[in-house]
């Protein structure tokens, strides 16, 4: 296909910009999504980094929660950390609304808070020279379901996971340099 | 170099905030309004900017069994508040394992010449800037978060909206400077000028950008978004409000659709009375607080 890939991110709150310019790096045009209409022409979605609870809380407001599920059963998402819990079916310490996109359990700010924060190196499989992840009051998936695969741990923690055509990180591939996580993502768009 | 690992975490947490509201609370029941609301993070305090500005005496760093019990209530980054200079207030607050310090000149400033070497914590620092050199003198002792001082407890956005303006266009200033231009900027802006260096090339900050001071209303917190603020924190403008929970969520809305007049319009509905606003022009130079620290 000519021309670049048109992907979407979640605007409502967070660190859509970085993402946004990760996506560029990677090759692709970005677009903020805030409204049900901004979906339009859109062929992934990025959800970034932010409060989950906060974006929850947006999405609801403004009826969002239901056009971005309708868009995931056609379009790949990637979600990193607010992101992921958003993605996932079960958010086990928060009764927290999300999308079920994904099947995996995910507890909020799992490592404890901003003190706890880290930069930790990974070997995702396939990817050589490992790949800096940044984890910032990050949660950690806790179960997996069986159509999840799990492509990257960090101390025996579940950290990037893909589900058919959606991608979760509990860390922040858009706070460094490296598009290759974004450039996986990019891939599973037609 | 200044972007080494503790700080990038430090400014990173800061842009997961952007785009929203931090709210200060004084107690654990705000801190569940705030949160219910959509607060990004809530500001720990002793008392809000107006109820300092109208009681006076020393406003310190807020007690220390209020921070535990909004640390144990809410889920969101809890930040409290440090007076300029006063490291060991900061260190107290690190142990105690906040998300963010604000060394804040809403409390009274502990040293007149000095503010926190914040490069030597674990812990991420937030402090209030009028201008670009304020800015940069704050990040270069390792502040990962800059937020415009405007006048806090005024409700009232003018400093505010100075303080953004002057920062954004010291910034574009830069950028079309010549490199042999930067030291003399350097020396005018009593900046380092590896920080002059960088903004002259990216022309933003180093660091997140939020504002604060004077935000009351939701067309308050679109107009600094609009100059160019990521963020923005309210003070007084909620919890002085009459009806606090939907002023707070109206904020929020409004810091997301800051660009959307029809959903500005949404979120200027139904609001109840703006908290009391101070004509600024008309207090007197000592009571100001935004000239406290430089």
């Amino acid at each position: 296909m000519a021309g670049k890939k048109r992907v979407g991110v979640l605007a409502l709150q967070g660190d859509f910009q970085a993402h946004q310019r990760a996506l560029e790096r990677a090759g692709a045009e970005a677009v903020e999504v805030r409204t049900a209409g901004d979906l339009e022409g859109v062929q992934g979605l990025i959800i970034p980094g932010g409060e989950s609870s906060t974006m929850v809380k947006l999405l609801e407001e403004e009826k969002l929660l239901d056009p971005l599920r309708e868009f995931g059963r056609r379009r790949p998402i990637f979600g990193t950390c607010a992101g992921a819990i958003l993605l996932a079916t079960d958010v086990a310490n928060s009764p927290q609304v999300s999308l079920g996109l994904m099947d995996i359990q995910v507890e909020r700010n799992a490592y404890g808070r901003q003190l706890d924060s880290r930069i930790a190196h990974l070997n995702p499989q396939g990817m050589d020279g490992g790949l800096e992840a940044v984890f910032i009051r990050a949660p950690i998936i806790r179960r997996v379901g069986r159509d999840a695969k799990v492509l990257a741990s960090y101390e025996g923690d579940p950290v990037l996971v893909e589900q058919g055509r959606h991608l979760a990180a509990t860390f922040h591939p858009e706070l460094t340099g490296d598009a290759r996580v974004h450039l996986m993502f990019l891939e599973k768009i037609p | 170099m200044f972007l080494d690992e503790s700080f990038r975490l430090k400014a990173g947490l800061a842009e997961m905030l952007k785009g929203g509201v931090i709210m200060d609370v004084t107690n654990a029941e705000q801190a569940v309004i705030a949160e219910k609301a959509g607060a990004t993070a809530v500001m720990a305090l002793e008392r809000v900017p107006a109820d300092i500005r109208k009681e006076g005496g020393v406003a310190r760093m807020a007690p220390i069994g209020k921070i535990r019990e909004i640390m144990q209530q809410v889920s969101i980054p809890v930040m409290a508040k440090a007076r300029i200079g006063h490291f060991m207030e900061a260190r107290i607050l690190e142990a105690l394992a906040v998300d963010y310090i604000d060394e804040s000149e809403v409390l009274t400033p502990a040293d007149e010449e000095h503010h926190i070497d914040k490069r030597d914590f674990k812990v991420p620092f937030v402090c209030g800037a009028r201008n670009l050199g304020e800015a940069l003198r704050r990040i270069a002792e390792g502040a990962a978060m800059i937020r415009t001082k405007g006048e806090a407890g005024s409700g009232n956005i003018v400093e505010a909206v100075r303080h953004i303006r002057t920062i954004v266009k010291e910034m574009k200033q830069l950028t079309v400077l010549g490199h042999e231009e930067l030291v003399a900027e350097s020396k005018k802006h009593q900046a380092p000028l590896e920080l002059i260096e960088y903004v002259a090339k990216h022309g933003k900050l180093p660091v997140p950008n939020f504002s604060a001071g004077g935000i009351a209303t939701p067309a308050d917190a679109a107009l600094v978004m609009q100059l160019g603020a990521e963020a923005v924190f309210v003070g007084s403008g909620i919890f002085k409000s009459s009806d606090p929970e939907a002023r707070a969520r109206a904020i929020v809305k409004a810091a997301t659709y800051f660009n959307d007049p029809a959903k500005l319009l949404e979120a200027s509905e139904e609001l109840g009375a703006a908290m009391f606003g101070i004509d600024i022009a008309k207090l007197p130079e000592s009571e100001l607080l935004q000239t406290r620290g430089w």
